[in-house]
C-alpha cells in the first residue's frame, strides 16, 4: 500500500481531535497543555505533508519548524502560568482557579 | 566503497527492547496486578536475552566475512527526505558496533536479571522495568545508527531514561533534584553535539554532498580538509563541539558534576547506565568518528588532556569519599578518563578495549555494592561497615576480584587495557598525559582497596541491630555477579599485548575500522615491559598503602588528613568544591535574571498597565460627567437597558478555562460553516 498524502491527513485529524478532547475535556492544566501540543502538531504534519505532496519546495517544513519553536515557547509561558497557578490555589485544577466568576 | 551486506535481522536486535519497554509502560501496572510481578520480569527479560542471542548470531556471522567486508546494514525506511539532506533509518553493524551491542545486550541482560531479585520489594516494579528496556533500546540504537541524526535520537534518548531512572524514588526530592542536574548538565554537552552535526553537514554540503550517514562522511571527508572558518579549520571545530557533547555525557571535566549525584538512582541503574554503557557513548562516538578525528590532531591533544585531567584529579576525590556508591562514581569517572585518554593518542582499539573490560569490572564492583547496601539495610556508609567477609562470602569474592581488575594487577582484565592505553599514550609522546594516567594508577589501586578493607575486614562498625540481620543475598543476584567477576578475571586474554606473547587479538578485530596500527613498532620492547612493570608497581605499592592505612593502622590515616591543616583533605572531600562555584555562578546567575525579568514585570509593565488602566478610568469619569450634567435623563433610559444586557451577559464570563473553550469551539464551527455555505 502507498502511503499518500490521505493518510497523513488522516493521521493529523485524528491527532486534532485528541488534542481538542484532552483541551476540553481535562481539568489538569498540565493535561490542557499537552492537549494543546498535540493539536500544534497536528497543524505541523498538515503542514509537511501538504508541502512534500503539492509544492515540493520546503516552505511547509520550515513554517512546521516555527510552529516547533513557538510550541516551545508556549510550553514554557503555559508551565509557568501553571506554576502561579499552584502557588495561588494550591491545586492545578483549571475550575478551581475562578475567581473571575462573580 | 564496498556496497555492505542487506540483512534483515539486525532490526530486532534494536527494537525488542522497545517492545518490552511499550508492553510494560502501557499495561504494567494492569499486568502486575493480574499476574503479578514474574510477569513484569518476564516481558521486560526476555527481549533483552533475545537480542543477546541475535548478536552473538550477527557476530558470528560478521567473523564469516573477510575482514575488509565486515559490514552489515539493514535499512528500515527514508526518515528525512529535503533538499539534498537524505537521511534514513538504518541500523549498521561493522567490528566497532558489534562490540557494543554484545556488551549492552550482555552486561545489560545480566543487570536485568539481578534487578529481578534487586526491586523485587518496590510497587513500581513494571515502571523500572519498562525504563531499563527503553534505555537498553535507546543505547542500542545509539550504537548501530549508521547516520548522525539516529545516533542523536539514541543519544537524547539514554538521557532521559537515565533522568528517568536517577529521579525513579521520586518521593525524595534529593532523587529528582538529581535528576535534573543530569538532565540540564548534559543539555550543555548536547548543545555541542548539535553544533558538531551541524557544522558537518554545512560544509559538506558546501562541498557539494551535504549527508549526515557515517560511511559517507568518511567518503567525503577530504574535500572539506581545508575548509576555514574564523581561521580555524571546520573539522577542527567541527570535532570540538562534537567533544563538547561526549564531555557533557561521559562526565569529564568541567561537566563531570552530574555523574555522582546520578548514584541517588537504584544500584543496577547505576551499574547499567552510569557505569557499562551510557557514559561510554561519547568515547563510542569519537572511535565511531575516528576518520574525522585524526584529521584534527590539534582536538586529539585536547581530548587527551581533558582525560588525563579527569583521570588524575578525580581518582584523587575517590581517595576520601566515605559513600560506598560514590566512591565507584569517581572512579568511573576517573576510568572515563582512561578511555578518552586512549582517544586522544589516537589508539582506538585500546580505548574500546578499556571500554569492554570497564563494563565488566565495574558493572561487577556497582552490583557487588548493591548487594552490600541491601544486605546492610541500605546503609551506604562505608564508616558503618566492616567485617562483612564472612558473612557475604559471594559478594566479597565478586568484589576483590572485580577491585584487582580495577587496580590493574595481572592477569586481570583491567591490568591489560590500562597498560595498553599508558603505553599508546606514552609512544604517542604525550609525556605529561601519560604522567597524569600513571599517577592516577596508583591513586586507583588505593582507593578500591580502601573500599575492600573498610567494607569487608576489619571489626564490624555497624549497629548489633544491623549487625545480626546481614545476609547474603539471594541466587539470582549473587549469579549474574559470579558471571561478572568471571568476565574481570579472564577479560583481558582479547588484547594480550604482543610484548606478552599474545596476538593482540581486539586491535586485529577493529583493524577495518581503525585502521592498522603503526608508527610504535620502532620504540623499544625493553620501554614497553618497563612501564608495565613500573605501572605493576604503583598499583601494588597502591594496595599496600591502603592495606597500612586501613587494616594494620600501622599508619593512621588522621595523620594525613590533618596534613597542612587538613586543607588539602577538605579541598578532595568538598571535590574541589567544583559544585559550589556552579551554584555560584550558574544557578545564583539564573535566579538574578530571572529576578531582574520580575522587577520589570512588577515595576515597568505593572506601570504601564495599571497606566492605562487609570487613563481609562479618567476617560470614564469625563464621560460620567458628561453623561450626568449633559444628556442625563436620555441616556439614563438606555443606560438602564444597557446595564439589563450587561447584568445578563456577565453570566457568560464565568472564568472557567473549559466553557470559554467551548465558546471558542463554538464560534469556530459556526465560522467554517458560514464559510463554506457562502464562499461558493
Amino acid at each position: 500500500m502507498a502511503i499518500g498524502l490521505t493518510h497523513y491527513l488522516v493521521i493529523g485529524g485524528i491527532l486534532f481531535t485528541l488534542g481538542l478532547f484532552i483541551v476540553l475535556t481535562r481539568r489538569n492544566a498540565i493535561s490542557i497543555l499537552m492537549g494543546v501540543e498535540l493539536i500544534l502538531n497536528s497543524a505541523n504534519i498538515n503542514y509537511v505533508a501538504f508541502s512534500h505532496f503539492s509544492s515540493g519546495n520546503v516552505e511547509g517544513q520550515i513554517y512546521a519548524i516555527f510552529v516547533i519553536m513557538l510550541a516551545a515557547a508556549e510550553a514554557a509561558i503555559g508551565l509557568a502560568i501553571v506554576l502561579s497557578i499552584f502557588q495561588i490555589f494550591h491545586t492545578i485544577d483549571v475550575e478551581a482557579a475562578e475567581t473571575l466568576k462573580e | 566503497m564496498d556496497h555492505p551486506i542487506q540483512t534483515d535481522y539486525l532490526r530486532w536486535i534494536v527494537l525488542l527492547p522497545l517492545l518490552g519497554a511499550g508492553i510494560n509502560g502501557l499495561l504494567g501496572a494492569i499486568l502486575q496486578r493480574q499476574f503479578g510481578k514474574r510477569a513484569i520480569s518476564f516481558v521486560a527479560c526476555t527481549p533483552v536475552v533475545i537480542s543477546f542471542l541475535l548478536s552473538i548470531w550477527a557476530f558470528i556471522n560478521l567473523l564469516a566475512l573477510d575482514p575488509e567486508k565486515r559490514f552489515l546494514i539493514d535499512s528500515l525506511y527514508t526518515w528525512i527526505s529535503l533538499g539534498s539532506l537524505n537521511v534514513t533509518v538504518a541500523f549498521w553493524l561493522d567490528p566497532l558496533s558489534v562490540v557494543m551491542i554484545l556488551v549492552i545486550t550482555g552486561v545489560g541482560g545480566l543487570i536485568h536479571i539481578y534487578s529481578i531479585g534487586y526491586m523485587q520489594e518496590d510497587e513500581a516494579y513494571w515502571r523500572y522495568f519498562a525504563f531499563l528496556n527503553l534505555f537498553t533500546f535507546a543505547m542500542l540504537l545509539l550504537v548501530t545508527a549508521d547516520n548522525l541524526l539516529l545516533m542523536f535520537i539514541g543519544w537524547e534518548g539514554v538521557g532521559f531514561c537515565s533522568y528517568a531512572l536517577i529521579g525513579f524514588w521520586y518521593r525524595d526530592h534529593v532523587n529528582t533534584r538529581a535528576g535534573n542536574k543530569a538532565f540540564i548538565v548534559n543539555r550543555v554537552g548536547d548543545v555541542g553535539f548539535l553544533l558538531g552535526i551541524f557544522l558537518i553537514y554545512w560544509s559538506l554540503d558546501k562541498a557539494g554532498h551535504g549527508t549526515v550517514t557515517f560511511r559517507e562522511i568518511e567518503t567525503f571527508v577530504p574535500l572539506i580538509k581545508d575548509l576555514e572558518i574564523w581561521g580555524i579549520g571546520v573539522v577542527t571545530l567541527a570535532t570540538l563541539f562534537l567533544f563538547i557533547g561526549a564531555m557533557g555525557k561521559s562526565a569529564q571535566i568541567p561537566l563531570h558534576v552530574w555523574l555522582p549525584d546520578a548514584m541517588q538512582g537504584p544500584t543496577p541503574v547505576s551499574a547499567l547506565i552510569h557505569a557499562a554503557t551510557m557514559v561510554t557513548a561519547g568515547v563510542y562516538m569519537i572511535a565511531r568518528l575516528n576518520f574525522l578525528y585524526s584529521l584534527a590532531p590539534s582536538t586529539l591533544t585536547v581530548i587527551a588532556t581533558v582525560g588525563a585531567l579527569t583521570a588524575f584529579l578525580s581518582a584523587t576525590i575517590g581517595l576520601v569519599q566515605n559513600d560506598i556508591k560514590r566512591v565507584l562514581a569517581y572512579s568511573t569517572v576517573s576510568q572515563l578518563g582512561y578511555m578518552f585518554l586512549a582517544m586522544g593518542a589516537g589508539a582506538y582499539s585500546a580505548g574500546i578495549f578499556h571500554l569492554v573490560t570497564h563494563a565488566f569490572f565495574k558493572a561487577c564492583l556497582f552490583l557487588s555494592a548493591g548487594s552490600v547496601i541491601q544486605a546492610m539495610h541500605h546503609e551506604q556508609d562505608m564508616q558503618k561497615m566492616g567485617g562483612l567477609r564472612w558473612r557475604l562470602p559471594y559478594t566479597h569474592l565478586t568484589y576483590l576480584v572485580a577491585g584487582i581488575a580495577l587496580a590493574g594487577i595481572p592477569p586481570f582484565a583491567g591490568f591489560f587495557s590500562k597498560d595498553e592505553i599508558l603505553w599508546k599514550s606514552f609512544s604517542h609522546g604525550l609525556i605529561f598525559q601519560w604522567a597524569l594516567g600513571f599517577a592516577a594508577a596508583g591513586l586507583t589501586a588505593f582507593y578500591i582497596f580502601r573500599q575492600i578493607f573498610l567494607v569487608f575486614y576489619g571489626s564490624p562498625r555497624a549497629d548489633p541491630h544491623t549487625q545480626s540481620l546481614v545476609h547474603e543475598s539471594p541466587q539470582i543476584m549473587v549469579l549474574p555477579l559470579l558471571i561478572l567477576a568471571f568476565l574481570s578475571l579472564i577479560g583481558g586474554s582479547l588484547g594480550v599485548p604482543e610484548v606478552l606473547g599474545g596476538s593482540n587479538r581486539i586491535e586485529h578485530w577493529f583493524e577495518p575500522v581503525f585502521g592498522s596500527p603503526g608508527g610504535h613498532e620502532n620504540a623499544p620492547v625493553a620501554m614497553e615491559i618497563l612501564l608495565m612493570a613500573l605501572s605493576v608497581g604503583i598499583g601494588l605499592f597502591g594496595i599496600t598503602l591502603a592495606y597500612l592505612i586501613y587494616l594494620r593502622k600501622t599508619l593512621v590515616a588522621d595523620t594525613f588528613s590533618s596534613l597542612a591543616a587538613g586543607v588539602p583533605y577538605r579541598l578532595l572531600f568538598q571535590k574541589y568544591y567544583v559544585d559550589e562555584l556552579y551554584q555560584f555562578t550558574f544557578v545564583r546567575g539564573t535566579l538574578f535574571f530571572s529576578r531582574v525579568g520580575a522587577w520589570i514585570d512588577q515595576y515597568i509593565i505593572d506601570f504601564i498597565v495599571d497606566g492605562s488602566a487609570k487613563t481609562t478610568t479618567f476617560i470614564s469619569w469625563v464621560n460620567g460627567l458628561f453623561d450626568n450634567y449633559v444628556v442625563d435623563w436620555i441616556v439614563n433610559k438606555i443606560a438602564d437597558s444597557t446595564f439589563g444586557a450587561g447584568d445578563k451577559f456577565r453570566k457568560i464570563q464565568t472564568g472557567n478555562i473549559n466553557s470559554y473553550l467551548y465558546v471558542v469551539l463554538g464560534a469556530v464551527v459556526l465560522a467554517i460553516i458560514v464559510k463554506l455555505r457562502y464562499s461558493g
